[in-house]
């Protein structure tokens, strides 16, 4: 079994669902019913459970660990969760599905593959799942799980499933990133369809949440086509061994680099030619997304961290100018024309000033607002950004990484935006 | 053409740990790293030294050393920093209790394990330091999971879990006012399974305190606990000669061991996948109260 585990495949996913409609259950269940559950956990949680005077095992008390959560019985921050089948490790960013809490969807989304959309079968397709379906869209999530669940408080009827899916499937023709949704009928409580298939609902033909987390094709997401290497760091070993080693670190953001390629450095536009690509395990043939490497190249020229090494085929104009869609995460300040920022894209960082406020989103029915220039906690919305120095960007619905950046406070320090490049 | 171009799961937390050690070095002035001796320290440093290779570590290893340790943990420890030739801070315990800094915990069950925040923060304020790596995972206690990558501590050392900065992608915001630092944990996303897997895959040496020996033991509260100078026996408590294993290394008056015969690493990942007990279920230290981790958390423990 030691072997199979080596061979594995990892998949990210996220989960977002309004309060109450069992989404902390579903996960507990989830972890609970494949075993990455340990005895301990469950006694600890028992103990809680019999306290609080809950009537079955309160499975939301395995993912809600601050007191404040257990205190209020509401879930306050992304929580990452993990557990193992024997054909993928999952990581779960377990998000809270309150309205002050975009933020947290946002960024529980940004390194998810999957999110798992939550739909309470009696009430049906909501404000929120709307909302939530939206960020999952605009995070470039390509996979989305509709789990109507409580199908237990409707007797298991399938009117009431396809009455669900008909609605979202209304709605979601609007998604133009989300390459597949799937809808399963659950009882997270009771655990219809979570890892085994129902018998309460054999009218329902697919497969159980689990299997579907475990066989989702996930391969085609990656971009194998734009080779993009961020500088992070300067290898330079200043030993006799080594004496004029000088690697250049990162990690892959996309495409493949192999030793001979030719190269371009941006911003500054030297052109040199793939010498190695290094690991202390040995020479690699090829690197792509998402390993980390060395690159060594056979010209010694001007490279440091934020530089990004490209194609010359297909290399990113660096640009000043800035369009992109940002999630404003500050209830201290807001975002107006005019605001300067730290922004932080890849390895680089440079100072930002706000343009213009395009406008903003109402995510409850998807219409833009053009006449309110600011953005308050969770707004949504389009601005151009003047950068002070270049960046190596692509699109973020092509390019994640390179396509993707925060703004930062310039008194706090805090990160009180994500952005994604249009 | 996709298909040829996946990696294993270990892989991708390989890949990100050193990302993220990377990151460390190069938004921060002065980083540490801090080496315990046990298994997720030496995975960190190991990944460390794969992430600057050829070059040496760019920080140095910081030992919270408590004076309550197991022989075989400082052995090990001497002879790695030695093997690696990096360089070796100890923040001491015992000179905290000297310089009157802390008073030390009296009776059967006193542990030095609280006392290790306030020489963690003394070392890291006398060195200067500005970002401490730590081999913490968020799947070993429930406060870890809402942990960072990047942590923000403020002047005082300390956690505000309902305050954290958002990581988004991976992007990560180092930027921190003068007096503040960062705790930063690269091994985030693995599972003890994870570390054992990459343990034989990589084949790192450990000590031998994590497979399976004769020891010395007493049960107290549910746990047994290795007999050592550092333990005072309770009257009633019988001293059993056993076949154990440690799956933690911490403080030697607190970590407890589990009967077991694995003596490889193949028998330890066997044991680990039939484990009903998570590895933190041995710690007496967590025992204490339902939110024991998270409070000592927030007052800067790692």
């Amino acid at each position: 079994m030691s072997n199979q585990y080596l061979d594995m495949d990892m998949l990210r996913f996220t989960t977002a669902g309004s309060v109450d409609d069992g989404k902390s259950t579903l996960i507990g269940r989830l972890l609970y019913d494949s075993k990455a559950i340990f005895e301990d956990q469950l006694d600890a949680v028992q103990r809680s459970s019999v306290q609080r005077g809950d009537e079955h095992i309160n499975l939301a008390l395995l993912t809600d660990g601050l007191r404040a959560e257990r205190e209020q019985g509401i879930t306050i921050d992304v929580a990452y969760r993990y557990f193992a089948t024997p054909k993928r490790k999952f990581i779960i960013a377990d998000t809270p599905g309150h309205t002050q809490y975009t933020r947290n969807m946002v960024t529980g989304a940004s390194t998810a593959n999957l999110a798992i959309i939550l739909v309470d079968a009696r009430k049906g397709v909501i404000e929120q799942t709307c909302r939530h379906s939206f960020i999952a869209n605009l995070l470039n999530i390509r996979h989305l799980v509709v789990c109507v669940n409580k199908m237990d408080l409707v007797d298991y009827d399938e009117s009431v499933f396809n009455g669900i899916v008909t609605d979202f499937k209304q709605f979601a023709s609007r998604l133009d990133n989300v390459v597949d949704v799937t809808f399963i009928p659950v009882s997270a409580l009771n655990g219809d369809n979570i890892v085994d298939k129902s018998e309460n609902m054999s009218w329902y033909k697919g497969v159980s949440l689990l299997y579907h987390l475990e066989t989702v094709y996930i391969g085609g997401d990656h971009n194998h086509v734009d080779a993009r290497f961020p500088v992070q760091w300067v290898v330079r070993p200043h030993s006799n061994e080594w004496h004029d080693y000088r690697g250049y670190a990162g990690r892959v953001a996309s495409g493949v680099f192999k030793p001979g390629d030719e190269i371009v450095v941006l911003p500054s536009g030297f052109r040199s030619r793939i010498k190695g690509i290094h690991s202390m395990n040995g020479e690699i043939k090829e690197a792509f997304n998402p390993l980390s490497v060395s690159i060594t190249l056979d010209d010694e020229i001007d490279i440091s961290r934020g530089d990004m090494i490209v194609k010359p085929n297909n290399a990113p104009e660096p640009r000043q100018d800035v369009e992109a869609m940002i999630c404003w995460f500050s209830d201290k300040r807001t975002l107006r024309a005019g605001g300067k920022f730290y922004l932080r894209h890849t390895t680089r960082e440079a100072r930002a000033v706000v343009r213009e406020v395009r406008y903003k989103v109402d995510i409850n029915t998807l219409h833009k607002v053009e006449n309110d220039p600011e953005f308050r906690l969770n707004d949504i919305g389009r601005i151009s950004l003047r950068v002070s120095a270049p960046l190596v960007a692509d699109s973020y619905n092509r390019n994640r990484t390179t396509g993707s950046f925060i703004l930062i406070d310039e008194q706090t320090n805090e990160t009180v935006a994500a952005g994604m490049i249009v | 053409m996709s298909h040829s171009y996946s990696i294993s799961h270990l892989g991708q937390l390989e890949s990100e740990a050193i990302f993220i050690l990377r990151e460390t070095a190069a938004q921060f002035e002065r980083p540490v790293l801090l080496f315990s001796g046990g298994k997720d320290s030496i995975v960190m440093a190991h990944l460390a030294r794969k992430a600057f290779w050829p070059a040496k570590l760019p920080f140095p290893l910081m030992h919270v050393d408590t004076g309550h340790n197991f022989e075989e943990t400082i052995a090990y420890r001497d002879q790695f920093v030695k093997d690696y030739a990096a360089q070796l801070i100890v923040a001491s315990v015992q000179e905290a209790i000297d310089n009157g800094r802390v008073v030390e915990e009296k009776g059967y069950n006193a542990s030095r394990n609280a006392l290790q925040t306030v020489a963690l923060l003394d070392a890291l304020e006398a060195g200067n330091y500005d970002a401490a790596l730590g081999g913490g995972r968020r799947d070993e206690e429930k406060a870890r999971a809402k942990e960072r990558f990047f942590s923000h501590r403020d002047e005082f050392g300390q956690w505000d879990p309902k305050n954290q900065r958002p990581e988004l992608w991976n992007i990560f915001n180092g930027r921190k006012q003068h007096g503040e630092h960062f705790r930063v944990f690269p091994l985030s996303n693995w599972t003890e399974m994870d570390i054992w897997q990459y343990i034989k895959a990589e084949k790192i040496d450990l000590p031998s305190l994590y497979f399976s020996h004769e020891r010395e033991v007493v049960k107290r509260d549910g746990a047994y606990l290795a007999v050592t100078n550092f333990i005072q026996l309770r009257p009633e408590e019988k001293v059993e000669h056993q076949r154990i294993r440690f799956r933690t290394i911490g403080d030697a008056t607190c970590t407890g061991c589990t009967f077991s015969v694995a003596a490889t690493l193949d028998d330890i990942i066997e044991e680990v996948a039939a484990a009903r007990q998570t590895e933190r279920g041995t710690r007496a230290d967590d025992k204490r109260s339902e939110t024991a981790m998270e409070d000592r958390k927030k007052t800067g423990y790692f």
